[in-house]
């Protein structure tokens, strides 16, 4: 295979991971050999048992963890190469859902809901129904006002979901989005999930829930002792 | 238009509402913590201080300049008894010289009961000048310093009149104006001392509000926050403090002047608050001083800022 056409086979991907190992200071490897990539459009669970490393995988392709070898691919670039600036534009390109929700306690749902946008510097006149008609449509209409301190687990679930959503990104990254909601609000999130991937956006959700993985017929990739088998 | 849409619709308009009564979104940065009154407090003290140096140094810098422009206008002749000589024609003599001197306005002799007065505290009431031989004096009114020539009237008082010196107050100027600009340096030192304490206290007070808002600044670079978004986030926190803390502390201290003024009015006529008076000429530092003042406020804003800023830029940098 010549550079070029491997360059062309990365720049298909979203994401490239190649040969990638995570270890923590001199200790054994934790994720071995990785290989695998996410490719626009696509829809994916991330599984395994408790503690086999999901969480660290999506960080790591969320760029907040260098791999200690091999080459991760970010949208064409090298995730070991990059400058913070060109950091912060590829991560506003990837929406991430995080397992501990991450909202500011100081914040209103709505604001936290719009919080990307402010960071792009966009008036809020141009955003505010956007972020009215998600929160609705998460099921928080009535909960816009309210600090993340009086949600519930599921309604902080919700907010971060929106959150990620709401600038539409070319790539949603989400740990365990439902695993503090009740088995209906997890199907209605899970559609949302599919509505958004069928709009354009590639989808991979970490979970260890085989009856959600089971409502989508999607791509899995399985980590099992630290390896990555995929499962098409 | 749906219903559900014009629920959106509505929710948004009572965003619009609810954001034009608060004044604007919700800081990034949280506006009210302790470490957040704590640094306003240092920040209202540190200004106190800056705006009572400033204050006393306007005062005193005024006072010296009111000193020298009185030690200025007037020049003495002391005229010593003199074996052989006429004391009174020596007077008049020398009376006469100073008072035909180009740029003096009048030149008069002070009179026994004023001479006797400025000895009374040390040979008491009552004294016979005529039976002592005590020195007189002759006070010259400067009209126009520039046409004076000084050394010239002394040489030709003293030549003419024997027993005769000039004395201009020199020395008394060059000591005032010593004092004054050693009190000037001084205060400059102080106000220089306050200020370095102020930009570590924000200093630190932004690396300990870095260090107590990691996880705002972590969810930023998240959702794709560039480093100058969150600095200017938290250049805004700071500004607004720096601004409320220096408000605070330059009403203090108009508040500490405007008492003190008070204060001097109401004694007035008791030996202190005369002696005051006399010295520094009230508590009052005038426009120029409340100009000051304002001043000190506005840099004290500023600096907060920017000394928050780059406290900011420094721990991003090491922030991966």
């Amino acid at each position: 295979m010549t550079a070029d056409s491997r360059r062309s086979q990365r720049e298909a991907y979203l994401i490239r991971v190649e040969n990638v190992g995570l270890s923590y200071g001199l200790g054994p490897e934790i994720l071995s050999d990785l290989n695998f990539g996410i490719e626009p459009k696509s829809f994916q669970f991330l599984t395994g048992a408790s503690g086999a490393g999901k969480t660290t995988l999506l960080r790591m392709l969320f760029l907040s963890l260098k791999p200690a070898r091999g080459t991760i691919t970010v949208f064409g670039k090298d995730a070991t190469r990059l400058n913070k600036k060109t950091l912060s534009r590829l991560r506003r390109r990837i929406g991430i859902v995080f397992q501990e929700f991450r909202l500011l306690d100081h914040m209103t749902t709505y604001d936290n809901v719009a919080l990307p946008y402010r960071v792009l510097g966009r008036e809020e006149v141009s955003y505010r129904s956007d972020v009215v008609d998600l929160l609705k449509f998460v099921g928080l209409g009535d909960r816009m006002h309210a600090m993340p301190p009086v949600l519930s687990g599921g309604e902080k679930q919700r907010a971060a979901i929106a959150r990620a959503l709401i600038t539409k990104p070319e790539l949603l990254l989400a740990d365990e989005p439902t695993g503090n909601v009740d088995p209906p609000l997890a199907r209605r999130l899970l559609r949302l999930f599919v509505e958004l991937n069928k709009l354009g956006t590639a989808v991979l959700i970490a979970t260890h829930d085989i009856g959600l993985m089971s409502q989508v017929d999607a791509r899995r990739l399985v980590i099992d002792a630290g390896r990555l088998e995929v499962y098409e | 238009m749906t219903a559900a849409a014009s629920g959106a619709s509505a929710a948004a308009r009572a965003i619009a509402a609810r954001r034009g009564r608060d004044g604007g979104a919700t800081p990034i940065v949280p506006s009210q913590n302790i470490a957040g009154r704590a640094l306003t407090l240092v920040i209202a003290i540190m200004t106190l201080l800056a705006g009572l140096t400033v204050g006393a140094v306007t005062m005193v810098a005024d006072a010296a300049q009111a000193w020298q422009s009185d030690l200025g206008s007037e020049l003495t002749i002391e005229v010593r008894p003199v074996d052989g000589v006429d004391q009174a024609a020596a007077i008049a003599q020398a009376v006469d010289i100073a008072g035909a001197a180009s740029g003096v306005r009048r030149a008069y002799a002070l009179s026994d009961a004023d001479t006797g007065a400025l000895l009374e505290p040390w040979l008491g009431a009552g004294v016979d000048l005529a039976a002592l031989p005590v020195p007189r004096l002759v006070v010259v009114e400067i009209g126009d310093p520039g046409a004076l020539d000084v050394e010239a009237l002394r040489t030709s008082i003293q030549s003419a009149v024997e027993g005769a010196t000039l004395d201009d107050h020199n020395i008394w100027v060059d000591r005032l104006r010593t004092m004054a600009a050693t009190m000037v340096v001084g205060g400059l030192v102080i106000l220089g001392l306050v200020l370095c304490a102020m930009v570590l206290s924000v200093v630190f007070a932004t690396r300990a509000a870095m260090a107590g808002n990691r996880e705002i600044i972590e969810v930023l670079h998240f959702v794709g926050a560039e480093d100058a978004f969150v600095a200017r986030e938290f250049q805004r926190h700071f500004l607004l403090l720096g601004i409320r803390g220096g408000i605070i502390g330059g009403a203090l201290v108009v508040v500490v002047f405007a008492i003190g003024g008070f204060l001097l009015r109401a004694g007035a006529g008791t030996p202190s608050a005369a002696q005051l008076d006399a010295f520094i000429g009230g508590v009052s530092i005038g426009l120029t001083g409340y100009l000051a003042i304002a001043g000190i406020v506005v840099a004290v804003a500023l600096l907060t800022a920017v000394t928050s800023r780059l406290a900011v830029r420094r721990s991003l940098a090491a922030i991966q």
